[in-house]
């Protein structure tokens, strides 16, 4: 629909230009100087710095951490989806709205309010730690930060997907005699299955990068509640430049690899919608 | 034909029995309900109320000497305010030159490039830092230089974007017609080598000559704010052009080849057809690019080294509060950016209302076009 012939509309060589320009300045060549500086060490040493008993311990905790939020997303996310798109009570515009501040409040607040919410004297810290849960300094912290941060991603694909949902499969489930239970499992389920892959996917790479709202919850201890975020930091901070990065080639690696997976999701979500 | 569709469903179907098939049972109805409002409570409204409850409670006086009575605070806010606009800037430049690019034209690697704008996102944020740490930091590729006479890429940087801005005006300001482009407009080959030359070294001249830049001093990017700026430039990069391209693509091209089938030049086109058609659209990206610079924590927080006073900006003002146990001014600088989130989200909603979501448009036209 929109490819044009260059030699009609003016400024393709100079958009392009520019374009790739200010990529490769950015984004490129400082990836570029990371995979560069990770080759400068030999494999020996990469293996030590990436593979340590700390290391270990970190990415454990980060795709642990992760993953769980993500999961525990992947059901609030459809309950939130469903009770958005398919009922219709006070104040939903307002809720519809909220969904989406995880994404506009800066993590570092996120992080503050969640290390003040949960500890011994505050909002709900003072109902839950008498009863042993610690959503403050603990893992279960991290777990709970990354499912705030990673909520708006499974309602966000879900909630068109079930918008669009043709009401004759339900009208021609009931009408067979399927029980409301019955047309969900087999009916709408399916449908909604790539799309909720497609959030979960989005939730936990989210979830394996973020640092600035774990920072504040977490205590930082090593092997405890460190993740790998973290761990590059303070290697920074001891001026381990090398092992800072090979750690991070790690964590970019697997990155990547879940933007792949997003977009091959994706591609298939889309196939389905057709 | 859609329409007909519509049109025919209450004699196959009758519309009472539609709903009822997708009605749920009151008492589940009123479960769900529940529980989404309990988790929406507990995740995001408590967390907000608390932000502004823990930010006054010593009351509105200790509030605001917290946020303007701290000289570091205040700077924060100051550095914040400098870094912002410029990564800010820059990335729009650059979405909407992608957006032009990927939108309006085919041409080969067109998929790559696509994909490669949405890279940062899949960076860590901290990995991003690390990246600029490695380049311009002083053990890293280019800090031994830096250090000793980086001033000395001054004349050459500044020459260079005089050049660029020399050459961009040319191309965007000379008009498109075969016939308009006479004399020396219609030799671009050798105006174009011409002008960069000249430009090149009638800026670099004077400040070779007249030794602007300081000699044999460094150049500080890392744990200055040059390096801020790029981090943040880097973490917010895919955010304009990501919802640049879909509007363009739903818009089409034929009021841009209509307008310069009249004779427009590029910048007359770009100026009467381009940006008042992409408006909302660009002011949804740039609003959405802006909260995430703004809040941005983890790339910036491995360039700024954490000198008060000096790189902290508003999240790592509040991490700093936060370490040194000042909870109330962490929670005072904490406000500010959760106003700016919720003012955020109001003028996304506003302006979601403006335009009819992009995604929409796309389906729309998707779903009628095989009828």
């Amino acid at each position: 629909m929109a490819s044009v012939n260059r030699h009609v509309l003016p400024g393709f060589s100079l958009a392009l230009g520019y374009t790739v320009f200010y990529l490769s300045v950015l984004v490129l060549i400082p990836i570029l100087a990371l995979f560069l500086k990770a080759a400068s060490l030999s494999f020996d040493e990469f293996v030590a710095a990436v593979w340590t008993q700390r290391a270990r311990a970190a990415y454990l905790l980060t795709f642990g951490a992760a993953f769980a939020a993500a999961f525990i997303n992947l059901f609030l996310g459809l309950l939130l989806a469903w009770v958005l798109s398919r009922y219709s009570f006070f104040g939903k515009k307002f809720i519809d709205s909220l969904i989406d501040l995880p994404l506009a409040l800066p993590t570092a607040v996120a992080g503050l309010v969640f290390a003040s919410l949960y500890v011994q004297k505050g909002w709900l810290g003072q109902y839950l730690v008498p009863l042993g849960i610690y959503g403050a300094y603990s893992r279960f912290a991290i777990v709970l930060v990354l499912v705030f941060v990673g909520l708006p991603f499974v309602v966000r694909t879900v909630q068109p997907v079930l918008e669009d949902l043709d009401p004759e499969c339900e009208e021609a489930a009931a009408s067979l005699g399927a029980t409301r239970w019955q047309t969900f499992l087999d009916v709408i389920l399916p449908s909604i299955t790539p799309a909720l892959i497609t959030g979960f996917a989005l939730a936990f790479a989210r979830g394996i990068g973020e640092y600035g709202s774990v920072v504040f919850v977490s205590g930082n201890m090593p092997y405890k509640t460190e993740i790998a975020p973290i761990l590059i930091v303070a290697r920074l901070e001891e001026f381990a430049y090398g092992e800072a990065t090979a750690i991070a080639v790690v964590l970019l690696v697997i990155s990547f690899a879940m933007l792949v997976v997003i977009n091959l999701l994706e591609r298939w979500t889309m196939r389905h919608e057709r | 034909m859609s329409v007909d569709v519509v049109a025919e469903r209450p004699r196959t179907v009758p519309q009472a029995v539609a709903r009822r098939a997708q009605e749920d049972p009151l008492w589940l109805r009123v479960t769900l309900i529940v529980a989404a409002l309990a988790v929406i409570g507990i995740l995001v409204i408590v967390p907000v109320a608390n932000v502004f409850v823990e930010a006054l409670r010593e009351g509105l006086g200790t509030y605001f000497a917290n946020l303007f009575g701290d000289p570091d605070t205040r700077h924060a806010v100051l550095l914040t305010l400098t870094v912002v606009p410029i990564a800010l800037v820059a990335n729009t430049v650059f979405g909407i030159a992608a957006a032009w690019t990927i939108a309006r034209f085919r041409f080969p690697g067109r998929t790559l490039l696509t994909a490669l704008i949405d890279l940062p996102f899949s960076v860590s944020p901290v990995v991003a830092g690390l990246m600029f740490v490695l380049i311009f930091g002083l053990q890293g590729y280019l800090g031994p230089f830096l250090r000793r006479d980086g001033y000395a890429v001054m004349p050459y940087l500044i020459a260079l974007v005089a050049v660029v801005v020399a050459v961009v005006s040319f191309l965007l300001l000379r008009p498109v017609g075969r016939k308009a482009r006479q004399g020396l407009w219609g030799r671009t080959w050798i105006v174009l080598p011409l002008l960069a030359v000249t430009v090149f070294a009638v800026v670099l001249l004077p400040q070779l000559y007249l030794e602007v830049w300081p000699r044999n001093e460094s150049l500080k990017i890392i744990f200055a704010t040059p390096g801020l700026v790029l981090a943040t430039a880097f973490v917010t990069f895919p955010f304009v052009a990501r919802e640049l391209i879909p509007t363009m693509e739903a818009l089409g091209a034929d009021e841009e080849l209509a307008a310069v089938s009249l004779g427009a030049s590029g910048w007359q086109m770009f100026r009467d057809v381009t940006i008042p058609n992409i408006k909302w659209g660009l002011a949804y990206g740039i609003i959405l690019c802006n909260a995430r610079a703004m809040g941005e924590f983890g790339a910036v927080y491995v360039v700024s080294g954490h000198i008060a006073g000096q790189t902290d900006t508003m999240p790592l003002r509040i991490e700093k509060l936060f370490q040194e146990y000042n909870l109330p001014g962490a929670f005072a600088v904490a406000s500010v950016l959760t106003l700016l989130a919720l003012v955020t989200l109001v003028a996304k909603i506003q302006l979601e209302r403006r335009v009819p979501s992009t995604a929409k448009l796309f389906r729309e036209e998707t779903h009628e076009r095989p009828q």
